[in-house]
């Protein structure tokens, strides 16, 4: 991608660029403020700040009031990203595979229901999952919400992967296995590496998904022992007693400086998850 | 090695593809399957590579019984006809995966992957990735990942059906030269004629699921065993007249040309069904059997002309000659067909 082909150009460009830029202008002076309002005090109704601090990021070096620290919260909430994504990789690679590929018993039965579980509202689900995690004692602890969200994750994950293994040419297993390797091996050393983009993107998927997840933590783990940033954020502006708005900013900024940077790096490969994965 | 099938069946769910089939290829022999699509040569091939199961008989190698053994346990190279090289591996991790999977030494894989390399001419390219290579080199690396551990049977799936013209004619010399280099028993599956007839020591030409002939290409072509055979045999395609037999010789249907039956036909009874198949080079102005006709199209083909004669009844004979320039299309010709080479097939088919 080192060299673009100029388009040559049918109109002139910049009436586009100024009319989105325009269109955009809201967003962009929203996501300033949200920054700049993070480093600097402003009188009260003004937009012009008239200091610069550092205060409203105190929470990184020290716990405010009877909150807890941000750092565990932090680890919790990478924890639970990092679980969830490990657990839907493992599971969708398999049993994707096992979707396209393998004849086994009831396998209509288990795409149609993977197909209706991924349609599924899965907000609808949980009421019966808090009374589920209740009755097994998994509920106020992470590996209940981990458990959880990659499950909800799943069916999307198994026939995502389908998908991509269902571009993976018979004759390279075939091939594989005229050549000694055993149907493991095959998967591992040949068909896997086919479908790398592919898990590339839906680990991304799932991490950022879980990483910016509320709903699940907030009702099946509200303790502060599994309490995640979200979570953490929407106690902070529920707080009525002492409600601080910058701060409330500041940890929002935390809480997205890795989606950002994940984004930088792996754009790329987020774009594979709906683009076929023939290219890499 | 000697591969022997014996009374092998095939069939998927209810469809039988194959019964009975018995078919040796000698230690060190080169054999074509021929046969239109879906004439089980593809089947009969994946059987012996172990990847379709068979549903009755036994398939030996050598004297060993690899009927019920897994494609992995059965020593045998396949090449496909998409190639089926592992795209993210260089040339030379293809032609080592046969060996890394055996879990033989590092060191004596390179030498090994190396020397095949050599055989097959690609030893500048063991770097590069499949995506980089032409299709004859493709194809190549495909000779020599089969190759590599010295399989007791070498299988070619129309390995030659995605080149070019001229890439074809270049590779089916060198996969013979490779084979015959080797001394490997190998098996080819193809649908073209030219292939089998020049790449192999003998071919089973299949239809339906059956071998109709089994013969040397030169056996073939000159004494198919069946109309089928005969027509399948050649290129341009030999030309078949369909009549009926009367007195001792051929009435032509819908005309009142007559034709004597080739000496040393055996006389079939009057008013049989008959078919006579004239390939193009036994027809021209010299022969002894006159058939007059009408030129109904001239093909060029550079050293030689193609004639399309049509007869009094709507039939074509096609004539091959040196190209000469005083024939067009429409002149009424009474060229003749050679007596002794002229085939007689009766109603079923099958040669007389």
């Amino acid at each position: 991608m080192a060299t673009q082909t100029q388009v040559s150009a049918n109109f002139k460009s910049w009436p586009v660029i100024l009319a989105l830029a325009i269109v955009s202008l809201p967003l962009i002076v929203m996501y300033l403020y949200f920054f700049i309002d993070t480093i600097t005090d402003s009188a009260p109704g003004s937009l012009i700040p008239n200091a610069i601090t550092f205060r409203h990021w105190d929470f990184l070096w020290q716990a405010r009031g009877n909150r807890p620290s941000i750092w565990p919260v932090a680890l919790n909430t990478l924890v639970f990203a990092t679980t969830v994504t490990i657990i839907v990789l493992l599971v969708s690679s398999t049993a994707g595979y096992v979707l396209s590929r393998l004849n086994v018993p009831g396998r209509g039965f288990f795409l149609a229901g993977v197909m209706v579980l991924h349609a599924f509202p899965s907000v609808t689900l949980i009421v019966a999952i808090f009374l589920v995690l209740q009755m097994v004692g998994l509920y106020n602890s992470l590996y209940g919400v981990i458990l959880v969200k990659a499950a909800l994750e799943m069916p999307l994950g198994i026939w995502l992967m389908k998908g991509f293994y269902d571009t993976v040419p018979w004759e390279i297993e075939m091939a594989g296995i005229a050549d000694g390797a055993s149907r493991f091996t095959v998967f591992r050393r040949l068909v896997l590496p086919q479908v790398r983009p592919a898990l590339m993107a839906l680990g991304l998927f799932a991490f950022l998904s879980s990483w910016s997840e509320y709903i699940l933590p907030q009702v099946l783990a509200p303790g502060a022992k599994a309490q995640v940033l979200s979570v953490y954020l929407a106690s902070l502006i529920a707080d009525d007693n002492n409600f601080d708005l910058s701060l409330f900013k500041a940890v929002g900024v935390f809480y997205i400086i890795p989606v950002l940077i994940l984004f930088l790096f792996f754009q790329k490969h987020l774009m594979n998850i709906y683009g076929g994965g023939s290219k890499g | 090695m000697r591969i022997l099938l014996d009374k092998f069946s095939k069939s998927f769910g209810t469809t039988k593809v194959i019964e009975d089939l018995t078919l040796e290829v000698a230690d060190g022999e080169m054999l074509a399957l021929l046969g239109p699509s879906g004439c089980g040569k593809s089947t009969t091939l994946f059987a012996i590579c172990g990847i379709h199961k068979v549903t009755g008989g036994r398939i030996l190698f050598g004297d060993r019984d690899v009927t019920d053994l897994p494609s992995q346990a059965r020593s045998v190279g396949v090449v496909f006809q998409s190639y089926a090289l592992y795209p993210h591996m260089t040339v030379a991790e293809n032609i080592a995966f046969p060996l890394q999977v055996k879990k033989v030494a590092p060191d004596q894989i390179k030498r090994e992957v190396d020397a095949i390399a050599a055989l097959v001419h690609i030893e500048n390219l063991l770097g590069r990735r499949p995506a980089e290579l032409s299709g004859g080199q493709q194809q190549r690396v495909a000779l020599a990942r089969a190759l590599v551990r010295k399989p007791d049977v070498l299988l070619l799936d129309e390995p030659l059906a995605n080149l070019d013209a001229k890439l074809r004619l270049e590779m089916r010399s060198e996969i013979r030269r490779i084979q015959l280099e080797t001394g490997i028993t190998a098996i080819l599956v193809t649908h073209d004629q030219v292939e089998a007839m020049s790449m192999c020591d003998r071919i089973a030409i299949m239809n339906a699921g059956e071998i109709v002939q089994l013969a040397t290409p030169t056996e073939m072509y000159h004494n198919p065993r069946t109309a089928f055979v005969a027509g399948f045999l050649g290129n341009p395609p030999i030309a078949f007249l369909r009549g009926t037999a009367r007195d001792g010789g051929f009435a032509l249907d819908n005309s009142d040309i007559r034709l004597p039956l080739p000496v040393g036909t055996l006389s079939p009874a009057d008013g049989s069904k008959l078919t006579l198949g004239i390939r193009p080079e036994d027809f021209g102005p010299l022969g002894d059997i006159a058939i007059p006709g009408k030129v109904s199209f001239v093909e060029t083909q550079g050293r030689e002309n193609l004639y399309d004669v049509r007869l009094a009844d709507g039939s074509v004979l096609r004539s091959i000659q040196p190209v000469r320039g005083d024939i067009a299309v429409g002149n009424e010709v009474a060229w003749s067909a050679s007596g002794a080479k002229v085939m007689v097939f009766g109603e079923n088919g099958a040669r007389i």
